[in-house]
């Protein structure tokens, strides 16, 4: 699927990377530790976490993340937001809590990879 | 190493939890624009980016070193830390020493070391206790 239809399924808010929503994902990924994110690599995959600092951003750059996902509303600082941008990295937001937006996604044919 | 093409240095910031990562970000970019393959470059990247913030949590910041060769990219992670009492243990996936703190920042999962042996292709831990530790790690190109 899009991030588009990622981001219409999670009524989420575009933080950066409003250029980047026709970009497919195949796989997803909800963890808020990073070395977990960092243990298994899929290609163009999606984070979606509660974890709110700068590793987040750094962690989905390693990664080749296309788009990451802040979950329960949080509202990450600008240069949180900045970082994305300067990295290509599509950055969204939603209200929804990590198990209801795993969980709306992979009803959606988003899969978890290996 | 006298093989190397291109040597790469970096001082780690010992109190920057924030910025470290940057390091590793810069030799991920610098390898795409020498047009190394994604899947090493990522390897690579990821490897590194564990052991330097290994050495912001557990060692105060330290060196690193990364020679580019005709066959392997060889990173070199030095630290003046407290060393690893039981590098046996310090391997086993889980196990961590790490802060609450660290954790609360997403780290401290007891990932690290595992992480960067599953993306090096080599890894070799040479640990003093009280004197410091040094990870190399090389990824074939």
């Amino acid at each position: 699927m899009t991030v588009n239809t990622i981001k219409e399924l999670l009524d989420a808010r575009v933080l950066a990377g409003e250029d980047l929503l026709d970009t497919e994902v195949y796989r997803a990924c909800g963890s808020d530790m990073m070395s977990d994110v960092l243990a298994h690599v899929n290609d163009q995959s999606v984070l979606l976490t509660g974890l709110c600092n700068p590793q987040v951003i750094r962690t989905a750059e390693m990664m080749d993340i296309v788009c990451v996902i802040m979950i329960r509303g949080k509202e990450p600082d600008a240069s949180m937001i900045q970082m994305a941008r300067d990295r290509n990295i599509c950055f969204l937001a939603t209200n929804h809590r990590m198990f209801t937006a795993c969980g709306i996604l992979y009803s959606a044919g988003l899969s978890g990879g290996d | 190493m006298k093989d190397s093409l291109m040597t790469l240095r970096y001082d780690v910031s010992p109190t920057d939890f924030t910025r470290a990562g940057e390091a590793s970000s810069d030799v991920k970019n610098k390898l795409k624009q020498l047009g190394v393959s994604p899947q090493v470059v990522r390897k690579v990247a990821i490897a590194m980016y564990e052991g330097e913030i290994n050495m912001v949590i557990h060692a105060q910041g330290g060196q690193i070193t990364v020679d580019i060769t005709p066959t392997l990219i060889r990173m070199e992670l030095k630290d003046v830390g407290p060393g690893i009492e039981d590098v046996e243990q310090a391997m086993q996936a889980g196990f961590s020493t790490a802060p609450d703190n660290i954790r609360s920042l997403g780290f401290g999962a007891g990932m690290g070391l595992p992480n960067m042996k599953k993306y090096s292709d080599t890894m070799q831990i040479d640990t003093v206790l009280g004197v410091g530790t040094t990870v190399t790690m090389t990824v074939n190109l």
